[in-house]
């Protein structure tokens, strides 16, 4: 079954990334609009922003007012302390290069989270799912360019997302300068293209032999065969730069903060949100009566994985949480601390949405099978997902100036034009059944 | 009592199995009972059985299980004997709920498996010391057994199982007393 990019699918795409940049450009103008020269004057028409802060109530931690408000590695920086003033003209400035960070990142381990899913399905030489496989393939395109797009972002913002790389504030911070070895831009930069070296060549070689099966003989399964072998050392490659790639890319945004068990926490959230954009994407394209070989018990293997994995998500977020809370260690617990005080509605909304939301919607069997649910359950997934995100990244950059406004909804439009251009023109390239594939038959007649 | 009559055909494979029930229903003959050695997907479906009820069950006995752990653990640890665990008074069931959700989990997954499976037991007429239904011990190794009650058409029925693939086909009386 042949597919194209419906011409209404490209103008809606383009669309967005048009209103999505001019978000992004309102937000660095708008930043900028604020400089050293009236700064001070800022703060004082801003008089309401500290009543706010004065009477929020203190949650959990009242012992803990006095730890760091959440401004990250700057307010603990030893004698290098920053004005108030020039403290929020950091975090002022740094918004909009944070909230194009977060979605760019969001996006990107869509795509990343997908590829770790079919490499699954190879290795595990699945039966249900290689009717799905030229959709989870369309998705993975974006790996390559989205993660470029990332290292790039990381390469301009600098030191307004990456607080170690600002060489003053490294100057007078000794835990940083124990770090420095791994934590410097170079390296960085270096790694990030390693990582996302490994996983494109992957991405490019499973891609390929995918297609060449289709055409090969009928009784030539060794395309299949080599998909199988790379796929199994893929997922070797993959779980340990996936650890490392989320040290690097989100906790580094706090260098003091460290958790054992994060790359396994973001390794669910990427898994979730990217087996949600498959049950998505399946979902539309089925509606248009291209993937009539999908059935019922297809999505309802999809909503089981989305509910099986929103609930993994959640044991690490509280597995984190709750060792950090109980130990109650000062350079530990600021993590949350910040979060629960600055970050209160979007870190517990959160545990809602990614929680209770896909645990009630989902739970029942038979729901499991009607797309409008799962189109639903999905919405509220991602969007459970990228505040996860922002939860991680905003707290270290703006503090408790964050508000998911024009910056941030233009940086999710831009990226979400993107990805949509890049994943259909992707679908479009082959037949949406891979044929060829062994299990195939067995997948079209997969019933549960 | 009054014993009746059923017939008992026997298959050696679970896809003609279900196609002979298949066929069988089609034909408007009522089955009163299938026994497998192992389950067979989509049987219960085939055999127009109403869609269990048990998952329904085990949400209520997971319910139960929270307000069983909350309930428990509010009494232990705030209102009876009050701590002060590392530094965290006791004082307020809300501050010190994280360190009990490990136990509310517990219990919700403990009381949803345990009492579910009860009730699976009961609902299935299963208890200990109880003498098997099994009406041939071969359908617990290899063979298939499809129960299907005779009302004066022993012909016409044996001659369409025959029909389906039955390797076997015994025509019984059923002592209702036996169980």
């Amino acid at each position: 079954m042949e597919y194209k990019i419906s011409n209404r699918l490209r103008i809606v795409a383009i669309i967005l990334m048009f209103l999505g940049a001019l978000g992004v450009g309102y937000g660095f103008i708008d930043s900028h609009s604020v400089d050293e020269d009236n700064i001070a004057e800022f703060i004082a028409n801003e008089g309401h922003h500290g009543d706010e802060h004065a009477t929020e109530a203190h949650g959990l931690e009242e012992d803990h007012v006095e730890a760091d408000h959440g401004h990250g590695a700057e307010a603990e920086v030893e004698g290098h302390e920053l004005s108030h003033e020039e403290h929020v003209l950091h975090q002022i400035h740094n918004r909009p290069y944070a909230a194009l960070y977060v979605a760019a990142f969001f996006f990107f381990m869509i795509s990343l989270g997908v590829l770790a899913f079919y490499a699954i399905q190879y290795a595990a030489q699945a039966g249900w799912s290689p009717v799905l496989f030229r959709v989870m393939e369309g998705i993975t395109s974006y790996v390559l360019p989205g993660g470029l797009i990332l290292l790039i972002i990381v390469w301009v913002a600098d030191s307004h997302i990456f607080i170690w790389m600002d060489e003053n504030v490294v100057a007078h911070d000794a835990l940083i300068q124990n770090k420095s070895s791994w934590l410097n831009k170079t390296w960085f930069l270096i790694r990030g293209l390693i990582f996302l070296g490994g996983w494109s060549t992957y991405r490019h070689f499973s891609r390929k032999f995918s297609v060449a099966q289709d055409l090969a003989d009928i009784n030539d399964n060794s395309n299949f065969k080599k998909n199988f072998r790379i796929s199994a050392a893929f997922l070797v490659f993959y779980i340990y730069t996936e650890s490392m790639m989320s040290w690097d890319w989100i906790m580094s945004v706090d260098p003091h903060w460290f958790s054992t068990l994060f790359g396994w926490y973001v390794f669910a959230s990427m898994f979730v949100s990217g087996i949600t954009v498959i049950a998505l994407i399946t979902i539309y394209l089925k509606s248009k009566g291209l993937l009539e070989f999908v059935n019922d018990s297809h999505i309802h293997d999809l909503a089981k994985f989305m509910f099986g994995i929103s609930i993994f998500w959640t044991y690490l977020w509280f597995s984190q949480f709750m060792l950090i809370w109980y130990a109650n260690i000062p350079e530990e617990v600021t993590y949350f601390v910040t979060r629960i005080e600055d970050y209160n509605l979007p870190f517990f909304g959160m545990v809602a949405l990614n929680f209770l939301f896909p645990l009630l919607l989902l739970m029942n069997s038979d729901y499991k099978r009607i797309p409008w649910f799962v189109v639903m359950a999905g919405v509220v997934i991602l969007f459970g997902h990228y505040l996860d995100i922002f939860n991680m990244i905003m707290p270290a950059t703006v503090g408790d100036r964050w508000f998911i406004g024009i910056p941030e909804i233009g940086s999710i439009l831009f990226f979400a034009g993107l990805f949509i251009l890049i994943v259909f023109n992707s679908l479009g390239k082959y037949p949406l059944l891979a044929k060829g594939n062994p299990f195939v038959k067995e997948s079209e007649h997969f019933h549960y | 009592m009054e014993a009746s009559k059923v017939i008992h055909a026997i298959y050696t494979d679970d896809d003609v199995l279900m196609s002979a029930v298949k066929t069988v229903r089609a034909e408007k003959y009522h089955i009163e009972e299938v026994f497998t050695p192992f389950p067979v997907h989509g049987l219960d479906k085939a055999m127009g059985l109403a869609p269990t009820r048990l998952a329904i069950t085990a949400f209520l006995y997971g319910c139960v299980g929270l307000a069983v752990a909350s309930a428990m653990m509010n009494y232990i640890m705030i209102v009876d004997w009050p701590q002060d665990i590392g530094g965290k008074p006791s004082f307020s069931f809300l501050e010190n709920l994280p360190a009990f959700v490990p136990i509310m989990f517990e219990l919700t997954v403990f009381f949803a498996a345990h009492l579910m499976v009860i009730t699976f037991y009961m609902r299935s007429r299963i208890w200990p010391f109880k003498d098997a239904e099994n009406p041939d011990p071969r359908t617990t190794d290899d063979h298939f057994l499809m129960e299907i009650a005779v009302h004066n058409n022993e012909e016409s029925l044996t001659n369409l199982l025959k029909t389906t693939g039955a390797v076997e086909i015994n025509i019984v009386d059923k002592d209702e007393d036996a169980h």
